[in-house]
């Protein structure tokens, strides 16, 4: 049969409506994809105009805002005591998480039997994973601040933000240090050495590039979190510097809200240029995460050879 | 540490074979240790939300009738709490109906949800089927950045940005011009006409509105439906894909016929992970729709949520003892009840999912 008649045998089916169909449903598809983007562009224009806003027509000195306490007049408002609490916050939640999320992660991968004390720590990880982060707040309220009577704190908020992170930890650590071929362990089983040797000494220095990497990227999702701050209780404005985890505090994003929530449209300003420091923290944890993936992925490869 | 002696190259170390599995016992321990402090975590949510709600309901936490010998006494009755209309423990005449805030939570989890999962799983499609390798690669960096920003900024874009310029144009170029003819029916049916009427005409934009704390936690949730339903989109066989288009089949025919049905359990798991990530969201909803508690759809008006509330009621510092903290354990205890729920369903749908294609 030659080509000729195939297309005469398929003459009379009209494709045309599929066609149509197909062309309509691609453009809604990329109209859909694109809400996300336009969104994105809005927020970045948004932040960007009221920052300029506030260093133009408000006046705010950018050296006096990134230095100064804040202050319940925003002519004299800077940032600085913020950026200092975000940074002790950081400091403590990450030696509170990192080392029980490496344990628990090290415990599942190489230690746990298939039983129902692990699907239990399994399940329950999945469980916290989806708590609401103002939960986490409410509970050091109760527990901490109150009833332990540590008061609201840095060290209390920094217990919240390290209960938050430290399934997100896990989760990362548990796939980096599966990641790590069981030909590696066996090689160091056979040169006689013990579980916990070569845990220490083969698994974890392996599986390390990408724990610290998930860790970074837990710590970029805990300086942003503001709900259990708030619960934990924190100052209107944070007049004064921390001078240690028992000091109180107002950490960037608590400070941004209690500046947005103002009248003042001074207060926007900065809450905008707050922003802008806030998002550079981000991009600057984002880009060290992302360097180390990359330069573990490099590892991975030449090891996998 | 024992292991720590100057070893040589090797990785025996100085130890005895002894020493060695001993260490290894304590290490083992420890690591357990670490594991259950992760439940524990979960143990301590339960009990201190039921520890604190009890004193709200009954007057006396839980521990202290225990410890201390106190004993209960009837506060806030169940009924007046779930089917009161008036939430306002703080009030000089106090009313604890929890359901306008439930309210609240409820309407911003379902308007969310009419803008997340149509985009999110129309931008999954794209990407799963559409797209070309260029395209995925820009549009996948645009999902995790919407992602990673923190909630605090989607609340402060609502403020200075969507309520006044977005909300506000819609409610006095779009809905005004209509408002005179709602008038002179509305008297008719108040329980049909009202409510339309007052979302016709009830458009005085002030500082908050239920529609942009809608449009802030739809669009942050975005990427949780794309991610999820797209690793879902991905996990069908490329064989099934072949076998409809060797029969002839458009992408259209394909992404709605074959790919949506077999990734259905993955899709719907990503469905509840975002509505979940809603009704448990703080910041923006509370920036963006307020602090009134109105049992209200009108989405030009201010509600609260249960987050909300909770924030509002932090933001007061209210002293332990009183009703207000102690409504915030009420409140936090049905909020993460009703999270829980859906993690429990979700965790189903991820289970059935995983199993499919195996």
């Amino acid at each position: 049969m030659s080509f000729r008649d195939g297309q005469e045998l398929f003459a009379d089916v009209d494709l045309g409506r599929e066609k149509f169909l197909n062309r309509v449903f691609h453009a809604v598809l990329v109209a859909a994809s694109l809400f996300g983007f336009v969104m994105l562009v809005l927020l970045i224009l948004d932040v960007v105009w009221e920052a300029y806003q506030g260093l133009t027509v408000f006046q705010i000195d950018p050296v006096q805002f990134l230095t100064q306490p804040s202050s319940s007049r925003a002519e004299r408002a800077g940032f600085g005591a913020s950026i200092v609490a975000s940074l002790w916050l950081m400091v403590l939640t990450a030696a509170l998480a990192f080392f029980i999320a490496v344990g628990c992660a090290v415990y599942l991968v190489e230690y746990a039997s298939r039983n129902r004390v692990t699907r239990l720590i399994e399940a329950n990880l999945a469980n916290l994973a989806g708590v609401p982060s103002i939960v986490y707040g409410l509970l050091v309220l109760a527990l901490i601040v109150n009833d332990a009577g540590l008061g609201s704190v840095i060290l209390a908020g920094a217990i919240a933000l390290a209960l938050l992170i430290v399934p997100i930890i896990i989760v990362a650590s548990i796939e980096s240090l599966r990641a790590v071929p069981s030909s590696v362990r066996d090689g160091s089983y056979a040169m006689g050495a013990t579980k916990w040797q070569t845990i220490r000494r083969v698994v974890l220095p392996q599986a390390m590039p990408g724990i610290l990497t998930g860790t970074i990227l837990a710590l970029a999702r805990a300086i942003g979190e503001t709900a259990p701050l708030i619960m934990v209780g924190t100052m209107l404005h944070a007049t004064r510097y921390p001078d240690g985890p028992l000091s109180s505090f107002s950490a960037m994003p608590t400070q941004i809200y209690n500046w947005t929530y103002q009248a003042d449209r001074m207060f926007n300003g900065l809450a905008a240029l707050g922003i802008v420091v806030l998002l550079a923290f981000l991009v600057a944890m984002y880009v060290i995460a992302g360097y180390l993936r990359k330069k573990y992925e490099a590892d991975a490869s030449l090891t996998n050879v | 540490m024992s292991t720590d002696t100057k070893s040589g190259p090797g990785i025996s170390g100085d130890d005895t074979l002894e020493d060695a599995h001993k260490s290894n016992d304590r290490v083992r321990r420890i690591f357990f240790a670490c594991a259950t402090i992760t439940v524990v975590t979960t143990v301590a949510i339960f009990l201190v939300l039921f520890d604190n709600a009890a004193s709200y309901f009954f007057g006396a936490r839980l521990s202290e009738v225990l410890l201390s010998g106190d004993t209960f006494s009837r506060t806030v009755s169940f009924t007046e709490f779930f089917t009161g209309t008036r939430w306002a423990p703080d009030h000089s005449t106090p009313a604890h109906g929890v359901l306008p805030i439930v309210w609240g939570t409820l309407a911003i989890t379902i308007g969310a949800g009419l803008v997340s999962i149509p985009i999110g799983t129309a931008t999954a499609l794209y990407l799963s089927e559409y797209a070309s390798t260029g395209t995925r690669n820009k549009l996948k960096p645009v999902l995790e950045v919407l992602a990673g920003i923190p909630t605090i900024v989607y609340g402060y874009f609502a403020v200075s940005f969507l309520t006044p310029v977005l909300v506000g144009g819609i409610a006095t170029n779009v809905i005004n011009p209509a408002g005179g003819l709602l008038d002179s029916i509305s008297h008719l049916a108040p329980f049909v006409l009202d409510p339309a009427a007052e979302w016709m005409m009830g458009v005085r934009v002030g500082r908050y509105s239920l529609l942009a704390g809608v449009l802030v936690v739809g669009t942050m949730t975005i990427p949780m439906v794309s991610s999820i339903s797209e690793d879902a989109m991905q996990a069908v066989p490329d064989e099934l894909r072949n076998g409809a288009y060797a029969l002839g089949a458009t992408k259209y025919q394909v992404s709605i016929r074959i790919v949506l049905p077999a990734a259905v359990s993955g899709i719907f798991a990503s469905y509840i992970l975002a509505l979940s990530r809603a009704i448990g969201e703080t910041m923006a909803v509370t920036l963006a729709a307020g602090f009134n508690a109105n049992l209200t759809a009108n989405p030009f008006a201010e509600i609260m949520t249960m987050t909300a509330y909770l924030v509002s009621m932090a933001r007061g510092t209210s002293a332990v003892g009183t009703v207000e903290y102690q409504s915030l354990f009420a409140v936090g205890l049905l909020l993460f009840l009703m999270t829980l729920t859906m993690n429990l369903l979700n965790d189903r749908l991820k289970q059935r999912f995983q199993e499919e294609y195996r």
